[in-house]
């Protein structure tokens, strides 16, 4: 199993947790508290169904549509329905946009909060003490660790998720992408550009974030 | 709760590890926390906001120590035994107490689109006045709350405009601790970097933090 250098040093995971979980599992199943499938459906949609895809289309969709743009704006959930995506902690989304002189970026100091049905759940970083305490006092130093700089002249503002609000960054269209389609588009817009760490990109040099 | 998982602000945390290609979960076990701890919310024994509780109160060594999910676990084993619906025994153990009776589940396959789309209450309630209008000017309170809290130190004493009114939502510090919902509103407010960090920080850069009534007052 894959797992981050930092989770090694500073997060040692005990290997009796897959044993620990199992048994917490089949004691919650003896006693008729939780049902196995529900559970099953539960991983399978947070693996596959909910992601950064999402977000993706819905960023897309803005980019070559101005009505739909001043509806995500205005109200984020709905628009965000709009295109089938409604599930727990989705409820109360706002959506902030770049711009040539604006640059935002999102976190949730006091634990993880994120806007799970445009995003999926969050990468590890985002959870990481490194990012949460940093973010607020150095975005811009973040930034640049995720090879964002900004100029001076752009003003950062920094969204801390500390109430049911979640926050989903609207990038800026990168040039050089006026001929391609909606979904040439979204296969340039990034999970990092929604959470403000990094911009789109045009080729998507970027890919793999 | 002046705890350790009130990071803005605090320094040295090392640098931020991006992993390329990241899975949703490192390991199944971690997707089976995640869902079993959804599954049990669903009982509505205790609230997300007790959960986020729950959490600060690990000892800050092992809520620094731990991964994200390996936290998840101690929380999700403290909530069961203290709102009783397993024994402390029965977790040792792995198995149910003789004798004990069979529930059936709340979050089923049948049900689970009703319970996972369940929304976190808000209202337009025109019964809740907002104590403060968009555009004043407002100090965030200098509390220091032993209970839970969403109000970060990093922004406590400092002075704010109204950015937006977001509408009434229940009050985490009294709703995690089943003292009441005490809907009131919640504003999305701008504090200038300068105002949190002084001088050196941009002075174009600002941070917006959501904050109930309870926490503001007239600037």
């Amino acid at each position: 199993m894959a797992r981050l250098p930092a989770d090694d040093i500073r997060q040692a995971v005990p290997s009796d947790l897959t044993l620990r979980v199992k048994s917490l599992e089949s004691l919650l199943v003896e006693k008729g508290l939780v049902d196995r499938d529900a559970l099953d459906a539960l991983v399978d949609t947070m693996e596959h169904k909910v992601g950064p895809r999402n977000g993706a289309r819905v960023v897309a969709r803005a980019w070559i549509d101005q009505a739909y743009k001043e509806r995500l704006l205005e109200n984020a959930p709905a628009a965000i329905a709009e295109l089938g995506y409604t599930s727990g902690q989705g409820e109360h989304m706002l959506v902030v946009e770049n711009g040539p002189t604006v640059h935002n970026l999102v976190v949730c100091t006091l634990c993880s909060c994120y806007p799970w049905p445009v995003l999926g759940l969050p990468p590890v970083w985002y959870k990481s003490a490194p990012y949460r305490s940093r973010a607020v006092i150095d975005p811009r130093g973040i930034l640049r660790e995720f090879g964002t700089e900004l100029t001076e002249d752009v003003e950062v503002r920094v969204w801390d998720s500390t109430a049911e609000l979640r926050y989903i960054v609207l990038p800026e269209r990168p040039a050089g992408t006026e001929s391609m389609t909606e979904e040439q588009l979204a296969a340039l817009v990034t999970r990092d550009a929604m959470v403000g760490v990094a911009k789109v990109t045009c080729p998507p040099s970027g890919a793999g974030r | 709760m002046n705890g350790v998982h009130d990071m803005g602000g605090q320094q040295d945390m090392g640098p931020v590890v991006h992993e390329k290609n990241e899975p949703v979960f490192h390991a199944p076990w971690e997707g089976r926390i995640y869902a079993l701890t959804r599954a049990m919310r669903a009982w509505r024994k205790w609230s997300l906001d007790a959960d986020r509780h729950a959490l600060e109160l690990m000892p800050p060594v092992d809520y620094l120590r731990m991964s994200y999910y390996e936290r998840w676990v101690h929380m999700l084993e403290a909530q069961l035994v203290q709102y009783g619906l397993v024994s402390k025994e029965e977790i040792e153990r792995g198995q149910a107490a003789p004798g004990s009776t069979k529930a059936t589940p709340v979050l089923s396959l049948a049900t689970s689109d009703r319970w996972l789309t369940r929304g976190i209450p808000s209202s337009e309630d025109p019964h809740v006045r907002p104590l403060f209008n968009v555009n004043q000017r407002v100090r965030a309170r200098n509390i220091n709350p032993t209970g839970h809290t969403r109000m970060p130190r990093y922004a406590r004493g400092k002075t704010g405009v109204i950015a937006r009114d977001h509408g009434v939502y229940l009050f985490p510090d009294t709703n995690a601790h089943f003292q009441g919902e005490k809907r009131q509103h919640v504003y999305s407010v701008r504090f200038t970097a300068r105002e949190l960090w002084g001088e050196r920080a941009s002075p174009r850069d600002s941070v917006y933090l959501d904050l109930w009534d309870d926490y503001l007052e007239r600037a």
